[in-house]
């Protein structure tokens, strides 16, 4: 939707978007068609709503638009195949949509789980799963996704349009999965949410440090998530560690947009209410016993929002929670980030020792995040040569324009220093 | 993940695309188009953009008045950019394996040409934890 709409209007479309396409599906059981036809009727919605105010039933408004795109569509078919002689028995969809679509509210709100677990089908690339959900669960249209990954919008077309295609093929029925698979497509739905949001928060492609348009959706669909599935500890954990990163985004950037680390945020900037919501709920979720990937991540930025001053986090919890992370995941960048903690408790030399093991992981290889947190320990062990060396190295190999800046920036500061 | 696929030829050898006989020239002229076709059909394709020849290529230059300075041209090169693809691929082996692609573009006698492509990562966001 255009950023002029009003943002009442908007958050109405988006709020309603999933539930009138699942709706839409569950009735004509087509997904490609109707996710093109609510599709459309959200974009005639943004062009007449705010010239001719929001009709008095907006969900029936749009059941009725997108079912006349569909009968449209039913019918051209039919042109095309009268010789055929098979459309005589088809009901018109306007006719089988008509039916009280406003009278399943429960209904309504198990159809967007059904959309979220469809759109992170694993038969899916995440680029096209991310794509799919943001428009058909998040309302967003086709240009706005494309203007987001800045891609044409042509080829963001094509994506969804390959994405419908696969999931069509693959015969997934409209329903929701039985539970034991859903415990498995959870895990895609919830990382696909995350890559979504990563992909607002972090340093997106670019000059521009984040995209609180995507980071938003992200969290939007996550509460929405989790509204559906209260008592699951990794929706809520996920929901935490959003909601905790995001409390810091006005922090994490300067003037001209450069990034700043979080030792050195203003943590007035912090948005306090975010971070209260957070942390209830990551504690909530720990003393249910859940402890899953999210929520030890969202314990431990919760650990860092509540220091008052830098100086004041509490690292020798952090670097207990890293312990807990380690056993869950074997993921190299969580070693790298306990060998972060560790310096913090026991002194860089100590970090500088578990970096070694992580210099033949070839998963790490090359990667910049190693370089620019060995010049981190060894600037603070005393050794600005070697630090400005790795910073240096560090900043050749991201692949991001804040963070190359911030490394360099890094690196001439001691070069200065020296002279 | 956004990357950008550079088609380098050398300035002679067997990219002299104006001496080939029509019938070859036509299959890679079609090559390129399809395979244009295939990256935006996938989702894949960002940008694509053929390069006029370096015949007529310059080098500026911001003179101490700050005007433009033009130098060239510089036809005797050895290598010269001939085009490039920007695609937006779910993995850095993605790109290398679509770039060995675009480097079979077919030549002289529909013989693979294997030119070299160089590919490079648009700057983006790091991986994620």
């Amino acid at each position: 939707m255009p950023t002029s709409l009003a943002p009442h209007i908007e958050h109405l479309l988006r709020e309603l978007a999933p539930r009138v396409l699942g709706l839409v599906v569950r009735r004509f059981h087509d997904f490609a068609a109707s996710e093109d036809a609510v599709q459309e009727a959200l974009i005639a919605a943004t062009a007449q709503w705010p010239r001719d105010g929001v009709p008095e039933e907006p969900r029936a408004w749009l059941i009725q638009v997108a079912a006349r795109r569909l009968t449209d569509q039913v019918r051209a078919e039919a042109a095309r195949r009268r010789r055929e002689a098979l459309v005589v028995s088809l009901v018109p969809p306007e006719e089988q949509l008509a039916l009280a679509p406003d009278s399943d509210e429960s209904a309504g709100r198990d159809d967007t789980l059904v959309l979220l677990f469809l759109c992170c089908h694993p038969a899916l690339t995440s680029a096209s799963a991310i794509a799919l959900t943001l428009r058909a669960v998040g309302g967003l249209t086709t240009a706005e996704i494309a203007k987001a990954f800045l891609v044409p919008e042509a080829t963001m077309a094509q994506r969804i349009s390959r994405a419908k295609q696969t999931i069509k093929a693959s015969g997934v029925p409209f329903q929701l999965p039985t539970v034991e698979e859903r415990a498995q497509r959870l895990g895609n739905v919830l990382h696909v949410l995350y890559l979504i949001f990563s992909e607002g928060y972090t340093t997106s492609s670019g000059p521009e440090l984040h995209r609180t348009d995507l980071s938003g959706e992200a969290l939007r669909l996550t509460r929405m998530l989790r509204a559906l599935l209260p008592e699951d500890g990794e929706v809520a954990g996920l929901l935490a560690l959003m909601l905790l990163t995001d409390a810091r985004r006005e922090a994490r950037t300067g003037p001209v947009g450069e990034l700043i680390p979080l030792d050195e945020q203003d943590r007035s900037r912090w948005d306090a209410q975010a971070i209260a919501e957070g942390v209830a709920l990551v504690t909530e979720t720990l003393s249910k016993g859940s402890i899953g990937v999210y929520p030890v991540q969202a314990a431990i930025a919760a650990v860092h929002d509540e220091a008052p001053r830098a100086e004041d986090t509490d690292w020798p919890q952090i670097l207990a929670l890293y312990g807990v992370l380690m056993q869950l995941s074997d993921n190299p960048m969580v070693t790298l980030n306990h060998a972060v903690a560790t310096a913090m408790v026991h002194g860089p030399e100590a970090g500088l020792e578990l970096l070694k093991a992580l210099d033949g992981d070839a998963r790490l290889a090359g990667h910049h995040r190693l370089d620019a947190v060995r010049a981190h320990l060894l600037e603070r062990a005393g050794d600005p040569e070697g630090a400005i060396q790795h910073y240096t190295k560090a900043a050749g190999r991201t692949t991001s324009i804040p963070e190359r800046n911030y490394l360099l920036t890094q690196a001439a500061r001691l070069s200065d220093a020296r002279k | 993940m956004k990357y950008m696929m550079m088609m380098n030829t050398p300035s002679r050898g067997p990219y002299q695309v104006a001496s080939w006989p029509r019938k070859d020239l036509e299959a890679h002229i079609q090559f390129m188009k399809d395979f244009a076709k295939k990256l935006s059909a996938a989702g894949e394709l960002v940008a694509a953009e053929g390069l006029a020849g370096p015949d007529q290529a310059k080098l500026i230059r911001a003179g101490s008045d700050g005007r433009p300075v033009t130098d060239g041209v510089f036809p005797e090169s050895k290598e010269f950019l001939a085009g490039y693809w920007i695609v937006d691929v779910e993995s850095p082996e993605r790109a290398y394996q679509l770039a060995a692609e675009a480097s079979a573009a077919p030549g002289p006698g529909g013989k693979p040409l294997n030119l070299a492509i160089e590919v490079r990562q648009v700057m983006s966001g790091p991986p994620e934890v």
